[in-house]
């Protein structure tokens, strides 16, 4: 494989006494869509600071584009193009203007950034709101800005940070939408989330953090090969049942996760799980057979949920 | 294309902390100027000229003269230079508290300025210098309104408006650097229970020659003091060594305000 595009080992961070990112190790490739999976707090966004060379490290080493964040912050960021957690477009400005001035912001000639503004509208497609003010956009287009805007500067990384939290069905599907065709053009993409869906979406490999920690990694597929089983059986026996009907459940399969309102049961076949229940005279009062995502992963890995 | 840019500065001094943007930075808030900012810039201008208006006419027709020293001049003529002085004061300070409160903390402009190949000291200088592009325009728009009346009695007063920017540079400085301090709009407040004090007391509707020693000595402590001693001589044309050591004063809160300035926004941005 060719040399990876960032590379970090050992990298940590700690504000005071607590500590952000354990000593994480990862490399990312060329091309490839690349994600940081785990709950709030996991240590995400600060590993993607620090790479974006907005946050300095406590220890550790890291490397983007074979250069230092600490020392060439300003040459590594003139290869990224970055999408912040929490929008901040500029309010005062317009919806072409704001395109047009960040371009500026990364030392780029007036002509280059005036043809880069039309072509990112319709990108984003936000043509029609080229002269409104951002303040009057809805989130998703207000984030499908914020994604235009940090291309601009047509960057070989473009680091998302939770790219569709607090966004609709519909929007969020628009912007996989773009960020697919992004991928296709070869840009590589860096993702934190905390939706399995998005990461199985969007990522071929991904990292699975949880209070600074890596606890697995791999792609979506051979993360759930290697934590889980094919398909899941969930049933609900009402919240003052599910746990007394633990027992006679977890002998019945591989594993078992006993939630708050539903036990989860790990097989390889659900709808033959299903039927040994009724055989045995259970009667659960829903059921639910589904094949095995990244949240069974985080399940298993930590012993609780993404989105607590 | 981007890259290369950054990468034609590398090796250059600070290169860390700033690119060479402050052009761009401008650029950004005559864009904004021209959609939504406008109409502050207006009412900063119009402040002085409606205080000319109404003391230096209407107080004036009760006190035609006022001697300063040995010289005996028009009402207008001693509180104008004041009035410069201080427009120069309120507009560097609007646009480096509120303005920049705002930028940081609510719409958090800079953490996106600072995602690009930017560093912070090219935020501190290009806000710095759109406080100070606005300070220049204050000032030669008072002068161009207060000259025509014979409110300036010498050819000195041109260095005025130098003087104005001089003013205006100090007190962005320090009005940024006390803002970066900041953690809640409220706190803002403190800034203009300090300043409305400092306007009314600091000499500019009557000398400071009428109070009491100890209240004059805590009042040329005070930097509008300074810096309508400084327009107002250079209006009136007493030119003498105390006008260097008021320009002084304000090299001195430059530099004291872009060095906290450029530390605080290298803590903030850079944890």
């Amino acid at each position: 494989m060719s040399n990876p595009l960032i590379s970090a080992r050992g990298l940590t961070k700690k504000f005071g006494d607590f500590t952000a990112v354990n000593g994480i190790d990862f490399d990312v490739f060329k091309g490839e869509s690349f994600g940081f999976l785990g709950p709030n707090g996991a240590g995400k966004s600060t590993a993607m600071r620090i790479i974006g060379a907005t946050s300095q490290r406590t220890s550790g080493t890291i490397t983007v584009l074979d250069k230092d964040p600490e020392i060439n912050g300003p040459q590594i960021r003139a290869h990224l193009g970055v999408v912040p957690q929490q929008d901040n477009l500029d309010m005062q400005l317009s919806v072409a203007e704001n395109l047009y001035i960040y371009g500026r912001y990364f030392g780029l000639p007036r002509k280059f950034v005036k043809g880069k503004v039309d072509e990112l509208l319709a990108f984003a497609q936000l043509e029609e709101k080229r002269d409104a003010k951002v303040e009057t956009l809805s989130g998703g287009m207000k984030r499908r800005l914020t994604i235009a805007r940090a291309l601009v500067s047509e960057p070989e990384i473009l680091m998302l940070d939770e790219p569709t939290t607090g966004l609709d069905p519909q929007a969020r599907h628009i912007l996989w939408d773009r960020l697919f065709r992004l991928k296709e053009q070869g840009v590589t993409l860096l993702i934190t989330t905390h939706f399995m869906d998005e990461a199985e979406q969007l990522c071929d490999r991904l990292i699975v953090m949880d209070k600074g920690s890596i606890m697995a990694e791999g792609s979506p597929a051979s993360l759930i090969k290697d934590y889980s089983t094919k398909e899941v059986l969930e049933v609900r026996f009402g919240s003052d049942r599910n746990q007394s009907m633990a027992d006679q459940l977890r002998a019945m399969c591989d594993r078992i996760e006993e939630l708050p309102d539903r036990v989860l049961m790990y097989t390889e076949d659900g709808e033959a799980l299903l039927e040994k229940i009724y055989a045995a005279n259970l009667h659960p009062k829903t059921s639910l057979v589904r094949r095995s995502s990244l949240e069974d992963v985080f399940l298993r890995l930590t012993g609780r949920t993404l989105i607590e | 294309m981007a890259v290369a840019i950054a990468e034609a500065r590398a090796g250059k001094r600070g290169e860390r902390v700033y690119s060479g943007r402050v052009p761009q930075l401008l650029e950004r808030g005559f864009i904004a100027f021209k959609s939504s900012t406008y109409m502050i810039v207006i009412s900063g201008f119009l402040e002085p000229v409606l205080y000319l208006l109404s003391f230096g006419y209407g107080i004036g027709k009760l006190l035609p003269t006022i001697t300063v020293g040995s010289a005996t001049i028009k009402y207008a003529a001693f509180i104008a230079p004041a009035l410069l002085a201080t427009s120069a004061m309120n507009g560097a300070i609007y646009d480096s508290t509120m303005n920049v409160f705002f930028k940081l903390n609510h719409d958090r402009i800079y953490h996106g300025m600072l995602a690009t190949s930017m560093g912070p000291l090219d935020v501190a200088l290009g806000e710095i210098g759109w406080a100070l592009i606005r300070g220049f325009s204050y000032a030669c728009a008072f002068m161009i309104v207060i000259a025509p009346l014979g409110l300036v009695e010498s050819m000195w007063g041109l260095l005025a408006i130098p003087a104005a920017v001089l003013i205006a540079f100090g007190f962005a400085a320090c009005g940024m650097a006390i803002t970066s301090y900041m953690k809640s709009f409220q706190q803002l407040e403190i800034i203009n229970i300090f300043l409305l004090p400092m306007f009314l007391f600091s000499g500019s509707f009557y000398p400071i020659s009428v109070f009491p020693q100890w209240l004059q000595f805590t009042v040329n402590l005070l930097p509008l003091t300074h810096a309508i001693n400084l327009v107002r001589g250079l209006c009136l044309g007493n030119i003498n060594m105390a006008l260097l050591g008021h320009a002084f004063y304000f090299i001195v809160m430059i530099i004291v305000g872009l060095f906290f300035t450029t530390k605080r926004l290298n803590a903030i941005f850079m944890k």
